[in-house]
């Protein structure tokens, strides 16, 4: 108890609070639209948001772990861009020059049986990292805005991948990609067995691993120290002898990694996906964004967020029983970013509560020091 | 020659949007207010007039009607565009995160609405807008089919916009007040100007020209509106940027990328290009890497105003 009212003055339950009343501000606006647009079955398809995947069984929560998978990555990439003082808008573009990385090498037969998805991903993730390195480069050297680098390599990517697409591993029927080979496939794990009927397969706990990866990195290495304070004062950290400029490229680099995996992730989960060459941006970049916003940017909470997105978009698909439009949910997630930029605010609040409770602690501290020691003299 | 008219009068369809949205995003950051909403806005505002020409156009047809559309198109945009200058300028929010907020809600909700009342996420509509030839000026040699045959007045309303954008920016007391709002609040401030007034005021006219932007972006290049304007309000931040930010600049850009997409889009029927055969993915590159190649020369001096992104606080000197 007394660990828990400790707790309540840190500035982590503060941060944990503003996230906490942005989802539900959120919900509450999803529920009012629900309200306006049908009013008899609103509370109904409310309820089946919030019931989430529990509504489809084992397979439902198989789901919502396939849909989170990327979505943990994503929202990872965009978090350790954050702990360093970046906004990766990037990580749709980064996510796509991955994605296509994966399914050119996940065609070609290379001979290495089991490893051949390890060596997919891996390049995945090598080519997520060069994009996105040349938006830190062209920070760190050129002093050019990461947010309006990375919209311009958004779009380039996407041309760009349309463009390989087209001269190698395409399906002009369809106007797709190719499958990739079997071994190319990220193996269930066993998770087949547990969530029968679901897509969900190991790359759930290869993004587990990469989440505590990330956490030490982040946490526990001379590295990440350099990271965090490059985000907290550049100045401040280039003085005390760090190289700012190596670090904006290597948090860049790092994150653009990330949205390779998850780019990976998405197209060698043997799930009937395919990069479609249309001129759309992939929303699993984006949705990066409220993940690590509402997980403060830290690995495990973007975890939970990760988890917690993907549970009420799967809500959003049976909630189409009672006649309702699946995009509530991405309002819903709108909604929910904006009021965390809000997030000010409900510090401010918290935080007057919290010096006001402490003041009372104090003059009650002092009114019992002044009883007792009355209370001695008589 | 024929070709040549073709390639101008599709060169506008594409340019002219993205001139209104860029000049409409240009007194938003010139007030010291970023707006990547841009998109979102452009397309809520698209949403909303295309909706409107769909339920009236059985009642009026022509000129009238898209005047109409013209309007309901800006109320649209400023309405949704409060959002953003709410959070950003009395809530003091990151206004990178509101706009992408912004960005995701717009198309959720269009979709959302038109499945909601019509069943299916695209609206249809006529298009009974294209002006043949403008009387007089249409039959010129050479300027008529240029600019006066196959049009729409939507172009000229765009042209307006930027002689008259380029007026209030440099030559009245407004203008004046708005870019001191973006370079040093604290002055403006300090001299008696209302920074939070003048910033609602730059994001509004942005959101204004945006979602006017989104309406004649639509109506040219297609019959149906699906939630979607095709990543033109990014489009419309690289050419502001590409401009920095200077109305005559924003037009060249505009006219450039413009083309660029025309090019993109019809390559095939160009004599000189078709056989050269490149993939039209290269076309609709090349104003991106544009983009980046200007950012990465003009950085060091960047023309940015110096304010751009930082809510104001009073307190701060």
């Amino acid at each position: 108890m007394k660990k828990l009212k400790q707790w309540v003055k840190t500035p982590t339950f503060s941060n944990v609070s503003a996230s906490i009343a942005a989802i539900v501000m959120g919900l509450l606006f999803g529920l009012i639209i629900l309200l306006v647009t049908n009013p008899s079955q609103a509370l109904p398809g409310f309820v089946s948001i919030l019931a989430g995947g529990i509504t489809g069984g084992a397979q439902g929560l198989g789901d919502v772990l396939y849909t989170a998978t990327p979505l943990i990555l994503t929202g990872l990439s965009v978090g350790f861009a954050f702990k360093t003082g970046l906004f990766n808008i990037g990580a749709s573009g980064q996510l796509v020059v991955g994605a296509y990385v994966a399914v050119l090498l996940g065609n070609l037969d290379l001979g290495l049986g089991g490893f051949h998805w390890v060596v997919a991903f891996l390049a995945a993730m090598v080519a997520g990292a060069i994009w996105a390195g040349i938006v830190g480069f062209l920070k760190a050297y050129l002093n050019v805005h990461e947010v309006i680098s990375s919209i311009m390599l958004n779009y380039t990517g996407m041309h760009l991948v349309n463009l390989l697409i087209t001269q190698t591993v395409y399906d002009k029927l369809r106007n797709q990609t190719q499958p990739v080979l079997q071994t190319a496939n990220i193996p269930a794990m066993g998770l087949d067995k547990i969530f029968p009927d679901s897509s969900v397969n190991g790359g759930f706990f290869i993004a587990m691993i990469i989440v505590v990866i990330v956490h030490i990195i982040l946490n526990k290495t001379v590295f990440g120290y350099e990271l965090i304070a490059c985000g907290h004062n550049p100045n401040a950290s280039q003085y005390a002898g760090i190289n700012a400029k190596r670090n904006v490229v290597m948090a860049m680099v790092i994150a653009g990694a990330l949205a390779g995996a998850a780019g990976g992730m998405i197209y060698l989960a043997g799930a009937g996906k395919y990069i479609r060459v249309i001129d759309t941006l992939h929303s699993e970049g984006f949705m990066g964004i409220p993940i690590a916003l509402l997980g403060l940017s830290n690995p495990i909470g973007v975890f939970f967020a990760a988890l917690f997105i993907a549970y009420i978009n799967i809500g959003g698909f049976y909630m189409q029983l009672y006649d309702f439009v699946p995009e509530v949910i991405e309002i819903i997630i709108a909604a929910i970013i904006y009021f965390s930029a809000f997030a000010l605010i409900v510090k401010n609040i918290i935080a007057r509560y919290q010096s006001k409770a402490e003041e009372k602690e104090k003059s009650k501290a002092e009114a019992a020091e002044i009883s007792a020691e009355g209370g001695s003299q008589s | 020659m024929n070709t040549l008219y073709f390639l101008v009068q599709q060169t506008m369809f594409f340019s002219i949007p993205l001139l209104i949205v860029a000049l409409g995003g240009m007194f938003s950051e010139r007030s010291g207010v970023v707006n990547i909403a841009l998109e979102g806005i452009m397309l809520i505002g698209a949403f909303a007039s295309i909706f409107t020409i769909n339920a009236l156009q059985d009642y009026m047809s022509g000129q009238g009607l898209l005047l109409i559309a013209i309007l309901v198109s800006m109320a649209a945009g400023m309405i949704f565009s409060l959002l953003h200058a709410y959070a950003s300028i009395n809530m003091k929010a990151d206004q990178v995160i509101s706009g992408t907020a912004l960005n995701m809600f717009a198309p959720a909700f269009a979709i959302f609405v038109a499945r909601t009342i019509q069943g299916s996420k695209d609206i249809n509509f006529l298009n009974t807008f294209r002006i043949e030839s403008v009387p007089l000026l249409g039959d010129i040699p050479v300027v008529g089919p240029l600019l006066f045959q196959n049009c729409y007045i939507t172009t000229y309303i765009g042209l307006i916009i930027l002689v008259i954008s380029t007026i209030v920016l440099y030559r009245t007391k407004f203008g004046l007040r708005l870019r001191a709002c973006g370079e040093h609040p604290q002055a403006a401030d300090s001299v008696g100007i209302n920074v939070y007034k003048m910033r609602y005021a730059g994001v509004l006219i942005s959101g204004a020209f945006a979602g006017l932007g989104g309406l004649i972006f639509v109506v040219p290049t297609s019959t149906a509106f699906s939630a979607d304007v095709s990543g033109y309000g990014f489009l419309a931040l690289a050419v502001l940027i590409f401009g920095q930010w200077k109305p005559q600049r924003i037009l060249w850009a505009a006219f450039f990328f413009g083309f660029m997409k025309t090019v993109s889009a019809a390559y095939s029927g160009i004599p000189g290009l078709k056989e050269l055969d490149i993939s039209s993915d290269i076309y609709k590159m090349i104003p991106y890497i544009a983009t980046l190649v200007v950012l990465a020369v003009s950085s060091r001096n960047s023309q940015a105003p110096k304010a751009e992104g930082i809510p104001y606080d009073p307190g701060e000197r």
